[in-house]
């Protein structure tokens, strides 16, 4: 747990991160937000600082495996938790099908919100497969039954991850790949993909 | 010495095919490093300081406590600054905004001007001590009121004509059996690219490096030369990669700030916007006022034809948004005139963002072209085709290809347009009223002398530089795909590097014309290269290199009316109880040139298709009267578009290759947004029977509506 | 951001003694609106005591058939919760209408109840306000006011309070559990949001140094066919302009029980008291709905720029006891 050692202050502290499951342990001014303490200080810089204010999804990260700002997340409160950032989430060499579904499918142009928006689909499908439901789902009450992973679906709750180059569409048709589902509309449009695929 | 062959020339061309990125995966991992993410050892940050008045001048700052601050380094104002040289013309034929050469002098033109640099050891240090520091200001009246009344409104030139007038407009609005006469609003709009501005700034060794977010590193470096007076060659900026743009990155306050910084403390010195600083520092589109009038026959053919608009900017910089050009390119008419005015108020500068002009342009005029067709009983899609002019309106110039006709025809077929009933207000889906609508698109296809350089490898690969920069437009890979056709390789072997201001003078990513410019220059150094080493040459360890310049080949093109072109459609969904609008389905088909990389580019299109969404719905940006500032300046009260505003989009396009263009491209950076907003509202319309002529069209705005006001 | 000292809390006891009585000490749960004005320096604490390992992060039924909500579960976990979703469905609609994933998986539900509005002013240190600086002036009556408050304002302040999730739990008559030195105590949610009058920048009733414990939702038959309804300037991921949390039970054509309450019309979320007294025992028509709405919105004071609300909770309150209704009969 968090010490505080000679070097730390009353508004400093020493703490340990577990993130992508490595440990690091630096000292931190308490202000700092786990954005920054990742990006400047621990030189991952994949999860991105979009706003600073929990407006735009650019910094999500998974936090105990839910997604989660890092933006609102004072670094020494995140101590004790297991962070995964966008550096984490593939296996060494082998993409994560979310990354790979973006990559195939250009769910993305400038690439910034990118990291947010992987973290996030991973942390959705995971809600998803437990159950949880969305604003825009029909019957909420459980004997309902789990929504299906529709299109509709996705872009509700990846709504808090905002692409100012609007690269949505091939964003849900990523998301939806990965998820192993497929979007409720626009199966003409599959084939049109197919022509764009890499060649 | 490796002997390397290329191609057979009976290769299947990469152009056209569908590619991902070539920086996807490093984008996909978190491993594309942008601007505020390259680690400098000894690193201090700064913290600009906005003023808090709208108008007067500073009269003190209270540095001292501020200085004794933990971390702080130092504090930078107009009393120590370095002094900035303004008096030039820069790279893109543009004086500089002064806005951009920080700490010259005392006023204050508007609220959010920068006054101060705090420089900390760490960011919060920084930045706490900035929000500490104690500025005292003489405050002075402003005035920020924007309307379409101003009488103190002046026609300017921009990089068009302020006004064009042809034949007798009273004349032939009055014996114009129809006539449609109205005044349509857009408010303040921001780029809002998802990366914040930022920038680091160091010297080495005598010579100046900027690692930076822009739209052109040899523009922002020319930019820098001149404002620091340092010879050209020692400065150098990288920016290979950027988190959007539109129009907003280029050279401001921050890169100013951090390379005075860097200047003075002799250390690197990163200062990064915060979204909240974004809003009075990077630039905007200028609300509009904009009248537009039409006369015509019963049958739709236009005889009168007025478009008017009023755009704002600062005391400190004439920027115009010229709103009215898009009426010279689109209709014809024996009467017609168009104007771009301009009112200067204690704002900030606007400047480009995304189709300046044809963005607030197209609504008008293309919103004004529905309310004909509804007057005249005539189909919106019909009028249009009816109204196709043969020449330019204005110009007299011959079109270049104009496919416009073919992309409604298109568009219509495959939105099912035939089956339109043209009455409002009478579909309904539960809560839901329906209705569709469109809109016709143009923006100019334009290109500018650019350099590069390729090189053969003995390794038999190709290393292309040039200074271009892929602020998510996909350049990086079209290029890619330009030179592998140019080298009759596969793509697999070239290296494109680009970001680099050492790779010499290039087009921006900017005006729809990066790609084509590029493309050009990548073009002809690469198959020179390849007809260099179809001599049969041996490759050096250092390669084989072949530069070329395209500054003469694009100055021999024959003047035309040049421009992509689009049909946009639109189907929406209103909820008159609760206000909601929702956008059902959209299809765009653009008439474009050759599309390089039909993968991104489909993205391309679509994002700017949904940036007129976004336009219509949701984007706006308050001025407070009583501060001159904003209130909710973020993205919880600037909304932009999310997903679950967003359905299937689709765009498309006919094949339109430019005869002109060595590989046969226009450009579609910007024409998706172009008419986009309109074919929303018009769309609006036919759900509702309500004409909206200011946007957005938020609840507020339906549901008055609905309460009485005929039209909002 | 101002430099301050962090502690973590334990157990609640604990959690209420670092606190004490010190002004410039919050608690912290999820951050995501505290850590938020510390950054736009609307609050600067000079401590905060970490509350996220509490273990208030349960949900429970009471012996009534009621739920106990821990202070610290996730808005994510209440909307996920089957009891949640089963008893009070328009609970679980209400928070998953707020915010988005991420924000609703760190913000908890003390946190919830006392998140502070969004009104442009108040989070704008360079501006006037009441609420932030009392006495310092409102500049929203003047001007950018076009989401701001039709009921219950005052000449001192007009702003909204912009939880979605409150405005559920009041329509089901919440009580807030609170820990202070001197022991426990509860305050129903609907006295918990005291009066704008010319104190905007008193916001509840709990006493200094009290820590939020968790709520309990009293048993409520009606709740089981209930829903909340927001609408907003996009489709997801903004405040609302207005909203309504409503729960109906019809028999024989005849509205036997109802409840209501409206967010982003006043200072707090607020019950439809008088809308629900028209409803009771009238027929389930849409001319009762309109009615109650009517009764609802007589005192509704709107400002030059937000008169649509009027129409909007008007329209809203017809259009969403019409589906209750209409479900009540299938």
């Amino acid at each position: 747990m968090r010490k505080k050692q000679p070097m730390a202050s009353s508004t400093s502290s020493v703490i340990t991160l577990k993130i992508n499951g490595e440990k690091y342990t630096l000292p931190v001014d308490h202000r700092t937000t786990l954005l920054d303490a990742l990006r400047e200080r621990l030189d991952l810089t994949g999860t991105k600082k979009g706003c600073d204010q929990g407006q735009c999804g650019a910094c999500t990260v998974l936090l105990d495996g839910r997604r989660s700002v890092a933006c609102l997340q004072l670094a020494v409160a995140a101590e004790g938790r297991e962070i995964t950032t966008i550096e984490g989430v593939a296996d060494g060499d082998r993409l994560h099908p979310v990354q790979q579904a973006f990559l195939d499918l250009d769910g993305f142009q400038c690439g910034y919100c990118t990291p947010g928006q992987i973290c996030s689909a991973i942390g959705m499908i995971e809600e998803h497969a437990a159950g949880w439901p969305s604003a825009v789902t029909e019957d909420v009450r459980p004997e309902a039954g789990p929504p299906p992973l529709t299109a509709e679906e996705i872009r509700e709750r990846m709504s808090g991850n905002l692409c100012r180059c609007a690269a949505y569409v091939s964003i849900v048709d990523a998301v939806a790949r990965a998820a192993e589902a497929r979007p409720d509309e626009g199966h003409a449009h599959s084939a049109t993909g197919a022509e764009e695929a890499v060649a | 010495m490796t002997a390397v062959t290329t191609g057979t020339p009976t290769r299947a061309p990469s152009v056209g095919t569908g590619h991902t990125r070539v920086e996807g995966r490093d984008k996909v991992t978190g491993a594309a490093r942008y601007a505020g993410e390259v680690p400098f050892d000894g690193l201090a940050h700064g913290w600009l300081v906005l003023s808090t008045v709208a108008r007067g001048r500073v009269s003190a700052l209270d540095t001292e406590p501020v200085l004794a601050m933990p971390g702080v380094l130092a504090v930078l104002d107009h009393r120590n600054a370095l002094r900035l040289e303004t008096d030039y013309t820069g790279l893109m034929g543009m004086r500089p905004d002064p806005t951009c050469a920080v700490f010259q002098h005392d006023r204050v033109p508007h609220r959010g001007w920068p006054v101060a640099l705090v420089v900390a050891e760490t960011s919060e240090q920084a930045r706490e001590a900035a929000e500490a520091l104690v500025v005292h200001y003489e405050q002075e009246p402003h005035d920020v009121e924007f309307t379409g009344e101003r009488p103190d409104a002046y026609p300017l030139d921009g990089h068009m004509p302020a006004v064009t007038e042809k034949g007798d407009l009273d004349a032939a609005l009055a014996s114009s059996p129809v006539v449609v006469d109205a005044e349509y609003t857009t408010p303040e709009e921001h780029h809002n690219p998802m990366e914040p501005h930022a920038a680091t700034a160091r010297w080495d060794g005598g010579r100046l490096e900027v690692i930076d977010s822009n739209q052109g590193v040899t523009w922002v470096a020319g930019e820098l030369a001149n404002l620091f007076s340092l010879d050209p060659a020692s400065v150098r900026v990288r920016s290979e990669h950027v988190g959007g743009g539109f129009g907003s990155k280029g050279v401001r306050a921050h890169q100013v700030a951090a390379v005075m910084a860097a200047t003075v403390l002799q250390r690197p010195v990163r200062v990064v916007l915060t979204r909240r600083q974004m809003f009075s520092l990077a630039g905007y589109r200028s609300p509009t006022t904009q009248r537009v009038r039409l006369g015509a026959d019963t049958d739709g053919r236009l005889r009168a034809l007025e478009h008017s608009a009023v755009s704002a900017t600062s005391t400190v910089y004439e920027f115009v948004e010229p709103s009215a050009g898009v009426a010279r390119v689109m209709y014809d008419a024996e009467a017609h005139h168009t104007a771009n005015r301009l009112v200067r108020l204690d704002v900030p500068t606007p400047t480009f963002m995304r189709a300046p002009g044809e963005a607030p342009g197209s609504f008008a005029l293309e919103a004004a072209l529905d309310e004909l067709a509804e007057k005249c009983g005539v189909d919106p899609v019909e009028l249009r085709l009816r109204n196709e002019p043969d020449k330019g309106p204005v110009s007299g110039l011959p079109f270049a290809g104009r496919n416009l006709a073919a992309c409604f025809r298109e568009g219509a077929r495959r939105f099912g347009w035939a089956d339109r009933d043209p009455r409002p207000g009478v579909r309904r889906d539960g809560r839901w009223l329906l209705g569709t609508g469109t809109a016709a698109a143009s923006f100019p296809a334009g290109a500018a002398p650019s350099t590069a350089a390729a090189t053969a490898l003995p390794d038999g690969t190709f290393t292309v530089r040039i200074s271009a920069a892929d602020i998510g437009t996909g350049a990086r890979t079209a290029l890619t795909l330009v030179a592998a056709d140019a080298l009759q390789v596969p793509p697999e072997r070239i290296r494109m590097r680009i970001g680099d201001s050492a790779f010499g003078p290039a087009m921006i990513a900017g005006g729809s014309m990066g790609t084509r410019s590029w493309s050009w220059a990548v073009r002809a150094a690469a198959g020179e290269l390849r007809e260099r080493l179809a001599l049969g040459a041996d490759i050096p360890p250092e390669g084989i290199t072949v530069r070329t310049n395209t500054a003469e080949a694009i100055a021999a093109l024959p003047p035309a009316e040049r421009h992509s072109f689009g049909a946009q459609f639109a189907e929406v969904a209103v909820d008159v109880g609760t206000g909601e609008v929702r956008v059902r389905r959209m299809l765009g088909v653009f008439a474009a040139g050759r599309i390089v990389n039909p993968l991104t580019a489909r993205n391309q299109l679509r994002g700017g298709m949904i940036w007129g969404i976004s336009m219509a719905l949701h984007e706006e940006a308050v001025r407070d009267r009583a501060s001159g500032g904003h209130v909710g300046a973020d993205l919880a009260g600037y909304h932009v578009a999310t997903h679950a505003d967003v359905p299937r989009v689709e765009a498309d396009w006919i094949d339109d290759t430019d005869p002109d263009d060595p590989v046969g491209i226009k450009g579609i950076g910007e024409v998706g947004i172009v008419g986009a907003a309109a074919a929303v509202a018009n769309a609006v319309w036919h759900a509702t029977g309500v004409r909206h002529r200011a946007l957005p069209i938020r609840p507020d705005r339906i549901l008055s509506a609905a309460a009485g006001a005929p039209d909002a | 951001m101002r430099e301050f000292d962090y502690q973590r809390a334990h157990d609640v006891a604990g959690a209420v003694a670092l606190l004490g009585a010190d002004p410039d000490t919050r608690y912290l749960g999820g951050g995501t609106n505290l850590v938020d004005l510390m950054k736009t320096g609307v609050e600067r604490p000079a401590r905060l005591v970490d509350i996220r390992e509490l273990p208030l992060d349960e949900i429970g039924t009471t012996p009534e058939g009621g739920l106990r909500i821990g202070a610290t579960v996730t808005n994510g976990g209440l909307a996920a919760h089957p009891e949640v979703r089963r008893r009070y469905p328009a609970l679980a609609q209400a928070v998953l209408a707020g915010a988005s994933g991420q924000l609703r998986n760190m913000a908890t539900v003390g946190g919830n109840l006392l998140q502070r509005t969004r009104c442009g002013y108040f989070t704008d240190v360079t501006q006037p306000c009441n609420k932030r600086v009392p006495g310092s002036g409102c500049p929203a009556i003047q001007g950018e006011h076009h989401n701001h408050a039709i009921l219950g304002a005052s000449d001192h302040c007009v702003a909204v309070h912009p939880s979605d999730m409150a405005v559920a739990l009041t329509a089901f008559d919440a009580v807030v559990r609170f820990e202070t030195a001197d022991g426990p105590g509860q305050v129903p949610l609907a006295d918990f949001y005291l009066p704008v009058g010319d104190t905007p920048h008193r916001e509840t009733a709990l006493p200094p140094g009290a820590l939020i414990t968790g709520v309990t939702l009293p048993p409520a038959p009606v709740a089981a066919r209930s829903r909340y309804r927001k609408v907003r300037e996009r489709a997801s991921y903004a405040f609302a302009i207005g909203s309504l949390a409503a729960a109906l039970d019809v028999r024989d054509g005849v509205v036997r029980d109802a409840r209501l309450a409206l967010g982003a019309v006043a200072s707090r979320p607020w019950r439809a008291v008088a809308a629900e007294r028209v409803l009771t025992g009238a027929p389930a028509t849409a001319e009762t709905y309109a009615a109650a709405a009517d009764a609802e919105l007589a005192a509704a004071r709107p400002l030059p720029h937000n008169g649509y609300k009027v129409d909007l909770v008007r329209n809203l309150v017809v259009a969403v006891l019409t589906e209750l209704a209409e479900e009540t009969a299938r």
